[in-house]
Order: structure tokens, then C-alpha cells, then sequence
């Protein structure tokens, strides 16, 4: 398989809060034979806060790091993070059907945007580019006991004119992606509920509510475990789930991974390289009963085998 | 509500304004609810976003503006992906946002501060500084122990630093803040 | 010659940016004219009165009207000048309204623009010949496409007028889709019951030839001559021998055939007969899901059949009819649930469409009669209505509003109230309605007195949650989101064409909007016709529309038909392409660039092979003239000379 190569632009947040998203990501790009270059000196997409205050300005602080990535001489940016891309999407977009918007937002900059990078998710590249029959042929390790509800947040493809990826009423990329490394997929009804976004510090209890109907509806589904693809969400969720419970009165103790944790942990790293231990909610009861693929397969031919004779009965009284 | 004599009082310029700067057209809206029926944040509104629109439509610029809705929205795209009539209504909710802080009307300071306390950390360093923006907000709000319950759950894992991401371009960064202002001041 | 100028003032509509004094005054000096002036508004009847007065008085032999688009009252003053003893091809018409008066407000240029258009009418008119239409004959036989309430209303009213008529029906049975219905709004009249001898009067008449289960294989000729091929599917079962009792649909094996009368709600045999009603009430076996054609072994129906009507290697067989006149009432399809992700798509069983509940009312539907949920067969207590699922909304691509959804919510709350005392019905609504005989005042009834809630907002999401379904909407008159836990969501799903409509639109050279929908002549004033002559429209075909006004138009179509055929032959026109047969060399090149096949080749007596148009196909497009190297095919009334005149009197004077 050739190489693939693509510039990376952590977010934030990955380098601090959500550190396990990074190393997830990286180990599990990096045994898909992924070469990731991190964008030089990238600096704050600029998220919520800056497009709260003008959109001119948003989109200069996102198309810096555009701009970035066109002096290395490439044409696509890949990030984990939603938020990051959306601003990223957005301000790229625009600057492509507005010339009078592109020009202002180039008299900000040092060095200007010229329009040329496609930015996307992690979770596109690895569903697209790289596709389920790759990722599933990785797989040496099962994980008999983990049932996931998807969990991809509100932004990440919606909406779809800007996002350009999935469907935007029921993704399925990371529902494919956990079945291809054979894990059981609950339908999940609550996949693009927003789960409070920005808001768990300064109105935590209002995070804490919507949080909590993610996580009923996951348990309704029958999961045991959340998958998510956004670190915001992970945040609101995992972190701040004894926060919920004590808003909601509820008894949550549900684990949330990251859809890389999962992969990861199929492909066979430990959960200490893939971060699980730096969460919050204790993962490891639902993992620890992981083993080999080998393992499942030899048990199942020996099944196979001690139900055998009977064909041979049925044959002697024919006979 | 009050009642409102809309001869004499729908600001339409404001509504000229939001039309300009936002691209989207209000008179598309047909007050069909669908948004309110899809957000998620229709319980903390304090007018559900169907209503902004239709205010905006009667052109009630100070009912929107001293509104709590335009700064509780979290640009979750619920309301854009939805509408029939392909409004982007997220858009139109950032650009009230956007008008209400130009103006100074600040229903929620709490976000405004957290916001603020954001970007002061990216316009100094380039990128966010997490214990940094917590502890920025926690004194500017007087809310001084916001999450400090979670402090211990993510200390020792490596997932806080105490000093801050420095990046080289970082005075590019502040450039970016420093050209908008001047263009902003010299604009009026 | 002697070319007389008008010159119309049309109120202010022309006069206001043109200085019509101006142009008579100029028009006096141009060659060839004889007398010019200007009138206030020149087809009115005194206007016409004073051209007819003006030909007599100034003995006039051709005749320049500048006034609006000639698509407005060419007709009218050719009809004019005809009356005045001139031949009406010894008229044209110059646009100085919607080409001239109505483009800007610049007096000098408009006034310019209009002496020139004059001027150059007044030269194309010198060159006119007299044009005589012929006459040919008509065959006074109808094709009637769709066996819905529609065409079988048309189908009837010809009959019964004394015409042969020819009914086409795409599915095994007639009724179209108000055989589906259970009840119709507003009298809540069994449909079927009220269809039924409508239904029975179509296959029993004389005059009426029928053929269910066919489809319109091709479609040649031209109005009053039509060739028509029609493709009888094959159904398995002759049809001839069947006497539709039943037995071999009983003891069929296979039981997950897709049921297309009922729309998918439950499976049906492979072997089936549509409805109890069905007319021809005559079995018909779905090959895709029949054993005997997907297995190779199976056979019971043919072993079973009393009278031996099964035949499994029966073909599809092509039909010729011919007919002088075509009704097209293919009536309309639905949108699929799958274009409506925010309410399941179509993955959620306890979420379906309105037609779907309209069988699971019905008496002789699926299930008897009984409202129960698909899922589990319970019976459902809380029971949503969602209009407007997929109309007037543009992020689909529907903008408009698909007409009878309204009132049939009401009726099926109605109705579900009736069958279910204890059960609770709402309905998400934006607008409600009801402009019919009695239509607002059923709307009202489901409200007042079957205790139906209505509720003002739209539906954003549809979610299950254990057994029930959550139905998340906005009441947007209290102003809020509001939710309810549904057992059963029914979606007033969108009216789309008819599938395959696109397809038989081109095969009847007939015009379709946007959606499908074909293009009637004339949105307010010639809603039945298109703007192909001999082919009519009737019923929902032509846009969404109910049961009375598809009756209606029904009957219009026949009424058009009829006086049509009044006459015995029709007036073909004269502004064809015609041959000069001393000029052609016979290269055959129009033959092959003509679209409408129009032009065969004729032998003469001397050996040579010339050109011939065949003067009742050809449509006038002049295609053939400009491809022609020798100019030998030229279009009357637009002829080489005719138009190079114009363009000389522009560019060279």
C-alpha cells in the first residue's frame, strides 16, 4: 500500500485536555501506513469565540493556518477536531464565492489565503481515503463486551453544503468503521444531538441536561459505551459525567472512547498508549476481556468440530 | 410581550443591516417552527429562535438584541440542516450575536467573558492556554470555583500545563487582532 | 400594393415610452404604404372594424398591425383581414410592446426601435403569398392513457358522446389510486362504492375498448391520425379463461411479493388479484417473486386453476390501435419515505405514509380494516398526523403544495377516532387547506367535535424511544417546542409525478414542468389542452389536484375531444416546409435532419428522386430549409426571400 501523507492540525485542545484524542489518532493513522506532518506553527482556529465577533476577523485567524499549509505546497488539511474544520470549511468557502470577502479577509493576514486547501475530518479520511476493507485486514484483537452507540455530535457534517461529508440526518461513517472492526453497533437514534458545545463552564447545568439525554438514549439503545468523535463532546460527556448526575439525579457510568481508542485497541495497542487510562469514566471493565482474534477463531472450530457425528448418524440409518 | 404599533415602530434598517451582513433573506422565513421544533436549546431561550426570526422580521431590533437566545445559541446547525426554506438560520443567529456585542448589549456576560477570556489567550499566545482561560474567567465573572471539581480528576494524566503554548507566528496572530480593530475604528 | 399600417397606442402600455404620431408618420413615407394611423386600442371591436372599414375604404391589399407579441392576437387580426376578403397570410404583425415599449423608458429609442420594426413587418409583408390550408380527414376514435377517476370520467363522457373509445391502464385493475382510498372527504362516502359503477360502466360499455395492464409502447401520426402501439404485459394468466376466484392466490406458496396496490403495507402471493372490486377481476402473477420463474419448480397455481387460464410462457404482445385524439391521465406518484431522514427515512415500520394508512383503514385492506401498528400489530392509541411531509419545501426540491393532503388528514382522524374511541389523534400543521364545497367546515368538525388536537409547527425529528415513536415539533402559536409520544406517525407525504411520466411525455411530444407535471396551454384559461394539438390532460397528471376537480377535467378533456370531432375534417396549417421539386437534386440531407420524420422521398415520372413533405407531420420548425444546399425546401411564411427582406430593410436603409 503506498504511503499516504497528510498535514495535520491537532486543535487545541489535543495538546492539553484531550491528549489521548491525539495519540489515539496518531497511532492508529500511523499503522495504516498514514504519515502525518504537523502543520508548522499552526496556531488557534479561533472556534466559537472568534465568530462571535465578527466573521471577517474568524475566518483570517482559520485561513492563517490555510495559508500555512499552501506555503508547505499541499492541498489538504486533516484535523480530529469538528470544530477546528468547520471554521476552517466555513471561512474557506466563503472566501471562495465572495471576492470582496476573500480580499478583507487577506488585508488581515501577513500572508494571504489563495483558496487551495481542502480541509477535512480525520474520521473522512479514514472512512474515504482509506477506506473499511483496509482498516478491517489491521484487526487481531476482539472486544467481546464492548456494545457502542456512535455518538458524532452536532457539527462535524452538518450542515451539509459546508461540511460536504456523511449524511447530516444519520451518519454512518464510524457506525461502519466499528463494525469493520468487529464491534457490536447499538442504532442509536441520538447520533447528531447536540451535547452542549461550549458552554460547559459558563452554563454548566444547561451542558449537563442535554449531556444527559445523550446518554439515556445510548443506554436505551442497549450500548454500554459511547464512541465519539469530537473532544468537546467527550468532554461534556465523559468528564463532566458526575456533574450530570448530580444535576440530573441520575446514576450514569457510562465510558465514552474516541472512535481511534476503539480502533486502536483492535489493532492491538494498550490501552495506556492509546490514553484510555487518562479518562474519566473507567473504561476497563468493558475492555479487559479483550484477547486475540486467533483465540475466538480456534474456539469457534472446535465447536464446530464436536458437532459434527451427527451427519454420520443420519447417514447409517439411511444405510 | 407588548404590544407594538408597527407603523411606527419597525426599525427597518436594522433589518436592511442584518439582511446585508448576514446574506440571508428574512422574508423567505414561513414561520413554520421547524427550527424551534429541532433546537436544542429552546428550553434556555428565552424567545425560541422561530421567534427571533419572526422578530427580525418585524423588524424589533432592541427585543433581539437585549435577547438571552442570540447568546445561548451554540451554532450547532440543527436549524440550517432543517429549514424548508434553506435559511441558514445559525448564520443569521451569529450575525445578531455579532450586531449585539458591536453594540453593546450583553444579556449573558457570563459567555461574553468566557469568550473574551478565550480570545485574549489566543491574541498573547497564538493558541489556547487552557488553565489560563479557566482562571480568567473564574475571576472576571466572580464565579472564582467554575469545574474545580474537575481539577483533580485530570491532574497527573498530563492533560493540563500550567504555562502557556507559545507558537513563533504569535505576533502575527495579534496582528490579526490589531488590523480588525484599526479597520473596525476607522469604519465608526 | 397597397400595405396599410396600424399602429396601436394599447392604452398606455405602448404610447407611454413610444411616440405612436411619430411612427404613422414615418410608416406614410415607407415604400409600399398606402395609408397609416394609429388607434387607442386596436383589438378591440371597433379597432378590428376600423382596420376591416380602412382595407374597404382605402383598398388595401396587405395589412402591418404594430402593436403586442403576434402570440397574442395574430390569430385575431389574420381572422380580421380574412373577414375583410384578404387572404390572412397578407398580414404581419410588429411587436413594439414587449419587444420595444416595454423594455426601457428612452421615448427617442423605444419610437426608433419601433419605426424600424415597422418597417422591416412592411417589407416582409410585400413578399407574402397567399397560403390556403388543406383539409384532411379525422378519425374519430379517442385513446384514453390512465383507467383513474380521471380518464375513466373521459372515457365515458366520449363514449357516451358516440365515440370508440381505446382505455390504456398501466396496473391489472382500473380505479387508480382512488380505489386505495377507504373514505373520500367530505361526505366520507365509501370510495370504492362510489367508484365501483364507474368502474363497471367502463368495462361494460360498448363503445369502450379496454386494456389493463398494458402501457403505451409508441405513439406516430399527428392529430386526427394517430398509429398507436400499446404493449399488453404479460400477465400469466389468460385473461380470457380466468374467472378470478381466487383459488390459485390461496394456495400460492410464495408470500412475500411486494403488494403495489397496498404500497408495500403487508406482502402478498406472487399470484394476485389487486382488490375485491377489481375490474377486470382477473389474476396476474409478479414473475420476480413467482417460484415457477425464479426456482424453475413450483406450479401450484397451474395445477390448482379450475379452468387452466395459467400459462407460464405467455408474452408480451403489441397492439395497434389507431385514434384521431389523445387523453392523457396518468395521474401521480408519492415521495418515498426515504427523502425524509429526519423522520426515519423509511426505517421506522411504525412510520408510514398516508396512502399506507388509508389501506390499513380500509375494510378490504391488508389488515381488515383493523388500525394496528406494522411493528407489532397492536392497536396504536396516540396517532400523529405530519403535513406538508415534503411539500412546500423547497430544500427538497417541492416547493408547491400538494393540494388534498389537508382534508384527507382530517378525514383520517376522523375516521381513526371512530374505529378507536379511546385513541388521541394530532396533527402538525403550517396552514390547513380547505377551499372546497364543504371542505373547511370538515376541517372544523375534526377539531370540534372528534376532539382532534391541531397543532400549529412544524415536525423536526422523528425518534424511537422504546415501543413508542417521539414526534418533535413547535407549537409555534404558543410559541414553543412541544413533543408527543406516538404509537403511530402518519406522513402526508409529497405528490410527486407519476413515475415514468418524463417517459410518456416524450413518446406524446407533450411539454412537462420542473417536476413532471405536464404543461397545460394555458394555466388559467385552457387548463385541459397542451400545446400539442390533438393531445388533452385530465386529472392530477397535470398538477395535485382532488377527486372533483380531476372529475371535472375529466369531463373538459372529452368535452374538448368532442368538438374537435364535430367537424369531419381539420385545417392543417399552411405555414409548412413545401418542396420545389425542379430545384431539389434529391441529397436526401432534409430527410435526415427533419426531427419529425416529415419528409419522404417521391419518385417522378422521369427517374428522378426529389424531396415531398408530408404536409400533415410537418411541424414548421425550418429545419430543412436552412439545411438544404439549394434552397429548393423552403418554409411558407418564412421563406429565404420573406426574411432576407427584413433583414435588408434593417441593415440596409
Amino acid at each position: 500500500m503506498a504511503e499516504k501523507e497528510y498535514v495535520y492540525f491537532p486543535g487545541c485542545s489535543l495538546e492539553a485536555s484531550a491528549i489521548e484524542y491525539d495519540l489515539s489518532v496518531r497511532k492508529v493513522l500511523g499503522a495504516l501506513g498514514v504519515k502525518l506532518i504537523e502543520l508548522d506553527d499552526w496556531s488557534c482556529c479561533g472556534s466559537t469565540p472568534a465568530h462571535s465577533v465578527d466573521h471577517g476577523f474568524a475566518a483570517a485567524v482559520a485561513a492563517r493556518n490555510l495559508a500555512l499549509v499552501e506555503k508547505m505546497g499541499h492541498s489538504t488539511l486533516i484535523t480530529p477536531c469538528p470544530a477546528c474544520l468547520s471554521a476552517f470549511k466555513k471561512a474557506h468557502l466563503r472566501m471562495e464565492k465572495d471576492k470582496d470577502f476573500q480580499k478583507e479577509v487577506n488585508s488581515l493576514l501577513d500572508e494571504p489565503y489563495q483558496g487551495g486547501v481542502t480541509a477535512k475530518s480525520v474520521l473522512q479520511i479514514i472512512y474515504e481515503d482509506i477506506g473499511i476493507k483496509a482498516v478491517a485486514e489491521k484487526v487481531k484483537i476482539d472486544l467481546p463486551d464492548l456494545q457502542v452507540a456512535p455518538y458524532y455530535g452536532c457539527i462535524i457534517n452538518r450542515p451539509p453544503a459546508v461540511m460536504e461529508f456523511d449524511d447530516p440526518e444519520n451518519p454512518v461513517a464510524m457506525d461502519r468503521l466499528m463494525e469493520a472492526v468487529g464491534i457490536k453497533v447499538c442504532d442509536f437514534a441520538f447520533k447528531v444531538e447536540c451535547c452542549g458545545a461550549a458552554f460547559g463552564v459558563t452554563k454548566r447545568k444547561m451542558v449537563n441536561e442535554l449531556s444527559a439525554k445523550v446518554l439515556a438514549m445510548a443506554l436505551e439503545a442497549g450500548a454500554n459505551c459511547l464512541v465519539v468523535t469530537c473532544q468537546l463532546c467527550h468532554q461534556n460527556l465523559d468528564l463532566r459525567q458526575e456533574q450530570i448526575n448530580r444535576t440530573m439525579g441520575t446514576s450514569f457510568n457510562l465510558p465514552v472512547l474516541f472512535f481511534t481508542q476503539v480502533i486502536g485497541l483492535t489493532y492491538g495497542f494498550s490501552p495506556q498508549e492509546l490514553g484510555i487510562d487518562k479518562h474519566n469514566i473507567n473504561a476497563e471493565p468493558l475492555i479487559k476481556s479483550r484477547r486475540p482474534v486467533e483465540e475466538r477463531i480456534k474456539e469457534e472450530e472446535e465447536k464446530a468440530k464436536a458437532k459434527k457425528p451427527k451427519p454420520k448418524k443420519a447417514e447409517e440409518e439411511e444405510s | 410581550m407588548e404590544p407594538i404599533n408597527l407603523t411606527q415602530n419597525t426599525d427597518w434598517e436594522f433589518i436592511e443591516q442584518v439582511k446585508k451582513e448576514s446574506g440571508e433573506n428574512p422574508s423567505l422565513c414561513y414561520q413554520c417552527g421547524n427550527c424551534t421544533a429541532g433546537c436544542p436549546y429552546t428550553k434556555y431561550f428565552d424567545f425560541p429562535v422561530n421567534q427571533i426570526m419572526r422578530l427580525l422580521q418585524t423588524g424589533q431590533k432592541e427585543t433581539i438584541l437585549r435577547s438571552r437566545s442570540i447568546w445561548l445559541c451554540a451554532t450547532c446547525e440543527t436549524c440550517t440542516t432543517r429549514c424548508p426554506c434553506q435559511i441558514d438560520i445559525a448564520h443569521i443567529m451569529d450575525v445578531l450575536r455579532i450586531i449585539a456585542r458591536r453594540e453593546n448589549y450583553v444579556a449573558e456576560k457570563e459567555v461574553k467573558i468566557f469568550y473574551d477570556a478565550f480570545l485574549s489567550s489566543l491574541k498573547h499566545h497564538g493558541r489556547i492556554f487552557e488553565v489560563g482561560i479557566l482562571m480568567g474567567y473564574n475571576f472576571r465573572s466572580g464565579h472564582l470555583f467554575t469545574d474545580a471539581d474537575l481539577g483533580p480528576k485530570i491532574l497527573g494524566k498530563g492533560k493540563i500545563h500550567f504555562l502557556p503554548p507559545r507558537i513563533q507566528g504569535r505576533d502575527k496572530v495579534a496582528e490579526i487582532f490589531r488590523k480588525f480593530e484599526e479597520k473596525r475604528k476607522s469604519r465608526g | 400594393m397597397r400595405v396599410g399600417v396600424f399602429i396601436c397606442h394599447c392604452g398606455n402600455n405602448i404610447a407611454g415610452t413610444v411616440e405612436v404620431a411619430k411612427v404613422a408618420e414615418e410608416a406614410r413615407k415607407m415604400p409600399g404604404v398606402a395609408f397609416a394611423t394609429t388607434y387607442m386600442y386596436t383589438c378591440s371591436e371597433p379597432g378590428q372594424e376600423e382596420i376591416k372599414a380602412a382595407i374597404a375604404r382605402e383598398k388595401l391589399d396587405r395589412v402591418v398591425v404594430a402593436a403586442c407579441s403576434p402570440r397574442m392576437h395574430e390569430l385575431t387580426f389574420r381572422r380580421t383581414v380574412e373577414k375583410a376578403g384578404l387572404n390572412r397570410y397578407f398580414f404581419e404583425m410588429a411587436n413594439i410592446r414587449e419587444h420595444c415599449s416595454w423594455i426601457g423608458e428612452d421615448k427617442e429609442l423605444n419610437t426608433n426601435k419601433a419605426i424600424e420594426a415597422v418597417k422591416i413587418a412592411v417589407e416582409k409583408v410585400k413578399q407574402n403569398k397567399p397560403l390556403f390550408p388543406s383539409r384532411f380527414k379525422i378519425n374519430k376514435r379517442v385513446l384514453v392513457i390512465g383507467g383513474g377517476v380521471a380518464g375513466m370520467q373521459a372515457a365515458l363522457d366520449c363514449a357516451d358522446g358516440g365515440l370508440e373509445v381505446v382505455l390504456v391502464e398501466k396496473s391489472p385493475s382500473l380505479g387508480g389510486m382512488m380505489a386505495r382510498l377507504d373514505k373520500t372527504f367530505p361526505t366520507v362516502d365509501c370510495s370504492i362504492c362510489i367508484l365501483g359503477p364507474k368502474m363497471v360502466d367502463v368495462s361494460q360499455h360498448e363503445k369502450i375498448t379496454l386494456y389493463a395492464y398494458s402501457e403505451i409502447e409508441e405513439i406516430k401520426g399527428y392529430v386526427g391520425n394517430y398509429q398507436i402501439k400499446i404493449r399488453k404485459k404479460a400477465t400469466y394468466v389468460d385473461w380470457s379463461k380466468c374467472t378470478g376466484c381466487g383459488a390459485c392466490v390461496e394456495k400460492c406458496p410464495s408470500r412475500n411479493a411486494y403488494d403495489y396496490f397496498n404500497f408495500g403495507v403487508a406482502p402478498c402471493r406472487a399470484i394476485n388479484i389487486p382488490f375485491p372490486q377489481a375490474i377486470p377481476k382477473k389474476a396476474k402473477i409478479d414473475p420476480k417473486f413467482c417460484r415457477q420463474f425464479t426456482k424453475g419448480k413450483c406450479g401450484v397455481c397451474a395445477k390448482i386453476c379450475p379452468v387452466g387460464a395459467i400459462n407460464y410462457e405467455m408474452q408480451d404482445e403489441i397492439v395497434s390501435e389507431e385514434v384521431g385524439a389523445i387523453i392523457v391521465a396518468s395521474g401521480y406518484g408519492l415521495i418515498d419515505l426515504d427523502k425524509l431522514p429526519e423522520y426515519g427515512g423509511g426505517r421506522y415500520p411504525d412510520v408510514i405514509s398516508g396512502i399506507q394508512y388509508e389501506r390499513i383503514l380500509n375494510a378490504s385492506g391488508p389488515t381488515a380494516g383493523h388500525i394496528v401498528r406494522p411493528s407489532d400489530h397492536t392497536e396504536p392509541k396516540t396517532i400523529v398526523f405530519v403535513s406538508c411531509a415534503g411539500s412546500r419545501d423547497k430544500s427538497i426540491g417541492i416547493p408547491y403544495c400538494s393540494n388534498f393532503c389537508c382534508m384527507y388528514i382530517a378525514k383520517q382522524a376522523i375516521l381513526t377516532k371512530d374505529h378507536i374511541p379511546d385513541s388521541q389523534c394530532y396533527v402538525f400543521y403550517m396552514d390547513i387547506r380547505s377551499p372546497g364545497k364543504g371542505y373547511d367546515e370538515f376541517t372544523r368538525r375534526a377539531q370540534e367535535e372528534y376532539g382532534v388536537k391541531y397543532i400549529r409547527g412544524r415536525v423536526s425529528r422523528i425518534y424511537p424511544k422504546g415501543k413508542k415513536l417521539v414526534v418533535k415539533g413547535a407549537d409555534t402559536l404558543l410559541g414553543t417546542q412541544v413533543e408527543v409520544e406516538a404509537d403511530l406517525v402518519v406522513l402526508a407525504t409529497a405528490v410527486i409525478a407519476a413515475p415514468d411520466a418524463r417517459i410518456l411525455a416524450e413518446k406524446l411530444h407533450i411539454s412537462y414542468d420542473p417536476y413532471g407535471f405536464y404543461v397545460e396551454s394555458h394555466p388559467k384559461l385552457r387548463p385541459v389542452e397542451t400545446n400539442t394539438s390533438g393531445v388533452f390532460l385530465a386529472g392530477a397528471c397535470q398538477g395535485p389536484k382532488d377527486i372533483p376537480a380531476s372529475v371535472g377535467q375529466g369531463s373538459a378533456a372529452a368535452a374538448k375531444v368532442l368538438s374537435m370531432f364535430s367537424k369531419d375534417t381539420l385545417e392543417s396549417d399552411p405555414q409548412i416546409a413545401r418542396v420545389n421539386q425542379n430545384i431539389c437534386v434529391g441529397c436526401r440531407k432534409c430527410i435526415r435532419t427533419c426531427p419529425f420524420g416529415a419528409i419522404e422521398e417521391q419518385e417522378l415520372r422521369d427517374g428522378r428522386i426529389v424531396a415531398k413533405v408530408i404536409e400533415t407531420v410537418c411541424a414548421g420548425c425550418g429545419i430543412c430549409n436552412s439545411t438544404c444546399p439549394c434552397g429548393a425546401i423552403q418554409l411558407q411564411h418564412f421563406t429565404d426571400n420573406q426574411l432576407l427582406a427584413e433583414v435588408n430593410a434593417l441593415c440596409l436603409t
